[in-house]
């Protein structure tokens, strides 16, 4: 037994409505009549489309290819034609070149697609490039290139795997039915991934309000002879976030400004095991994932297996439609995801949860002064100071903002969460992040 | 629909708690104690409350609707300003001294530097301040006994019985720092060799005085003691600090070293018989410590936001606290220990700035 508390610095417990959805099984959606595929689903450079209006494509054929290494390609996810390639609205903002792609019905695949029983004995880079060949960014919502984190440089060699099941976003339940469904193919990931690295240390990490995950990840483990532990975790908000993760279970601290890897740790999140287990296993491209719509605007809260591309409203739809009093839809968790403006806009490959959000839930007001309560910077996990950066942001002071340390904000949303002046600290620290990396550049 | 969607920066979902709702509650917090200052002195303890809340509240909307600025007396924090300004000041001040306190506070203290979140100073103890200095006969005289007390919380059949009737007019700190003084006066006559009969009987009484006091820990902690308004009775104190620490409005970093500062200096400097020979729950339970070191010390607007500012913060109101009782021309430092920290605040804000998660030290 850890005698250490397995937790961090900071964090705050935000109401978490998870009952909306955690006893819903995953139901699969039908394909939709469209999907909307951007070429820009992940970190990185954007993917370069390599079919042309009028094309016939099958499920899992590339539309747009990786532009360099950190970049992913993209597939078709409904087989059909494909009818126009522009600027779509994009739920993280903007518009972004995508391929639409009209459904014919016939739900054909690729026949490259196909389990291949040894997979097991490949070797890592066979496996890596089957992973880029998936298409695969993190699908906890960083969307980063998995291929790019199962490469760490040379000398940075990885003892240590965590897989993601925190889900500390309230309201999200998507990886929780995961674990309970896929629990299997989420740990043939794992050991796939613990492959790859070469690494000793394997951590399952569940946050304590999903017990049930808890036991089915522990008897599949023993089942399955895996030599790696399943930590339960204290309930508590951003414990999924990276670096608090990895402080939780290991008490390493990654340097301010660096990545897991400086500490010999990598993260991957549960749905992304599972996608690698079917990249390496079948070759199967990241054509689907598993999507929480939910919310007290949802009709039936519901986890969905929707294709990548499938828009916002066809989604909603499939779950009842909206409420009456619905004014706020979210793509991704409560905390950290992105309000959108029209529901034309589609599931990528970090799209874990869809929320319509009311206005008890929102409890939307302007903001006030800021009354120097301290509650930011008590929560804030990252030790830095929100209410003096804030501060120093609007008065667009962004080298002060710098020197406290703005860039080392993970954008959490635990500040502004408890400010009861609702200060809208993310709002400011993005921008002031923009600001900031554009004079660096300048200067560079 | 679509046109209905709000579009705003992540997190979509808040805390309950607002700037009002927290206000609101230190009002809560205050009013046992606002009760016991009514029901230990009298009607007019209730209207001086009643007189420096409405000053306050009418100051600020006055201001803010001259300058033609929205009118924020619906934040709750005029209101905290009046009850802390009347709790400051004693029971029987004329009807006008907590009307011009509480305008002062409002009109020089918090507007001025643009209101509610940008004043340095807590507005009440700048209004305190300002009263004291312009009439300090009114601010400083003690008349009224509590009920069912006695003004220095010395018990009754012991200022009988000691013959101390001459020395307990005045509050508990007043009584310790005449007595003290005549104390020490006596030792410095005594190393020289005079005798001198009058001092020696003086001194008797004041040992005894002194000893009383340190008898009177019931009366402290219930309020039967004379005082400012609001600051005697400890357990009605405590009450409300217990509330404001339960609903997470007030930590413990600040009242505590600012509590634990005070007792252990007075127990090494304040004693009448040498270092170590001091009475540290006397001097915790008198005066105003309490309310300040739980409902003004605290106050946010005033105080570091940063975990080890706070205990710095304390700290220095202890240590100024001390200074003043023993050495400085008051009997008591709560009020301007408080005050003057204030100004450290962006000073200490600045030099006890957390290490950033994962920051290695740099030199
Ligand atoms: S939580 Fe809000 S009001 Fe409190 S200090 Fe931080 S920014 Fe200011
Ligand atoms: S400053 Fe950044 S890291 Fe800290 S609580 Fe706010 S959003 Fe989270």
């Amino acid at each position: 037994m850890r005698l250490k508390k397995l937790t961090f610095k900071g964090g705050v417990h935000p109401h978490e409505y998870k009952e909306l959805a955690e006893d819903k099984a995953i139901e699969v959606m039908p394909a939709p009549e469209l999907v909307i595929i951007p070429v820009q689903q992940h970190i990185g450079a954007p993917a370069e489309p390599v079919v042309a209006v009028g094309d016939e494509v099958k499920i899992g054929d590339v539309v747009c290819q990786a532009k360099g290494f950190v970049s992913v390609p993209s597939h078709a996810t409904v087989s059909g034609t494909v009818k126009a390639i522009d600027p779509r609205p994009h739920p993280v903002g903007g518009k972004v070149l995508s391929i639409i792609i009209e459904n014919d019905g016939k739900d054909e695949w690729s026949p490259d697609i196909a389990f291949d029983e040894n997979y097991a004995e490949l070797d890592a880079d066979e496996m890596k490039k089957r992973i880029l060949n998936a298409g695969l960014a993190g699908m906890g919502g960083a969307t980063f290139p998995s291929h790019v984190k199962l490469s760490p440089p040379a000398d940075k060699p990885i003892d240590t795997f965590i897989l993601n099941g925190a889900e500390c976003e309230p309201y999200l339940t998507a990886d929780h039915r995961l674990m309970l469904e896929k629990t299997r193919d989420i740990l043939e990931g794992v050991k796939i991934i613990m492959k790859i690295l070469g690494c000793k240390n394997g951590y399952i990490a569940i946050e304590n309000n999903k017990p049930d995950a808890v036991r089915a990840m522990r008897q599949a483990v023993k089942e399955m002879k895996m030599d790696a532990e399943v930590v339960s975790l204290p309930v508590k908000y951003p414990q999924g976030a990276e670096k608090q993760l990895i402080k939780a279970i290991t008490n390493r601290k990654v340097p301010a400004g660096g990545l897991p890897m400086d500490v010999g740790c990598l993260v991957h999140n549960v749905g992304t095991a599972k996608a690698i287990f079917d990249a390496v296993s079948s070759k199967k491209p990241l054509i689907e994932r598993v999507v929480t719509v939910t919310g007290l605007g949802i009709n039936e809260p519901k986890n969905v297996l929707a294709r990548i591309g499938t828009p916002f409203q066809n989604l909603i739809d499939f779950c009842g439609g909206l409420k009456e009093n619905t004014i706020k839809i979210v793509n991704g968790g409560p905390m950290m995801g992105i309000a959108q403006y029209t529901l034309e806009v589609p599931v990528i490959k970090g799209t874990s949860g869809i929320l319509a959000l009311t206005e008890k839930e929102t409890a939307l007001r302007d903001p006030d002064p800021c009354i120097r309560c301290a509650r930011c910077v008590d929560v804030c996990p990252m030790n830095l100071l929100p209410n003096e950066m804030a501060r120093q942001i609007e008065y667009d002071n962004f080298e002060e903002a710098h020197k406290l340390g703005v860039l080392d904000c993970i954008e959490c949303g635990s500040c502004s969460f408890v400010c009861p002046s609702r200060i809208r600290h993310v709002h400011l620290f993005k921008y002031a992040k923009l600001e900031i990396t554009k004079s660096l550049k300048a200067r560079a | 629909m679509e046109n209905r969607l709000l579009v705003s920066a992540s997190p979509h979902i808040a805390h309950k708690d607002s700037v009002q709702k927290i206000m609101f509650g230190v009002v809560i917090a205050l009013l046992p104690a606002a009760i016991g200052g009514v029901y230990f002195f009298g009607a007019q303890a209730a209207w001086t409350i009643v007189l420096a809340i409405l000053s306050a509240m009418i100051t600020e909307a006055l201001i803010e609707k001259l300058t033609k600025k929205p009118i924020t007396i619906a934040d709750g924090s005029a209101i905290v300003t009046g009850i802390l300004l009347a709790f400051n000041v004693p029971p029987e001040v004329p009807w006008w001294i907590p009307v011009i306190g509480s305008a002062f506070a409002i009109a020089i203290g918090k507007i001025p530097f643009g209101g509610l979140g940008y004043n340095p100073m807590n507005p009440a103890l700048l209004g305190r301040a300002f009263l004291l200095a312009s009439w300090p006969s009114h601010m400083t005289i003690f008349k009224v006994a509590p009920r069912g007390g006695s003004l220095s919380g010395i018990n009754p059949h012991a200022i009988v019985n000691y013959g101390l009737d001459a020395i307990t007019s005045a509050t508990p700190l007043n009584v310790f720092k005449t007595q003290r003084g005549i104390l020490s006066e006596w030792r410095d006559v005594l190393k020289s060799g005079i005798e001198n009969p009058v001092l020696q009987a003086k001194a008797n009484l004041a040992n005894n005085a002194i000893s009383q006091l340190s008898d009177s820990y019931a009366n402290l902690f219930w309020g039967k003691v004379g005082g400012c308004i609001g600051e005697t009775s400890v357990f009605l104190l405590l009450i409300g600090a217990l509330y404001l620490i339960y609903k997470r409005y007030i930590g413990l970093r600040i009242p505590l070293t600012y509590i634990g500062t005070v007792a252990l200096l007075t127990w090494i400097f304040a004693g009448t018989e040498g270092f170590f020979s001091g009475d540290p729950l006397f001097q915790v339970l008198s005066g105003g410590l309490i309310l300040g070191a739980f409902f003004m010390a605290t106050d946010m607007v005033t105080s570091p936001v940063t975990p080890k500012g706070r205990v710095w913060f304390g700290f220095g109101c202890g240590v100024i606290t001390v200074i003043i009782r023993l050495v400085g021309g008051y009997p008591e430092g709560v009020s301007y220990s408080i005050l003057l920290m204030n100004l450290t605040v962006p000073l200490l804000d600045r030099y006890t700035k957390p290490k950033t998660f994962g920051k290695v030290e740099q030199k």
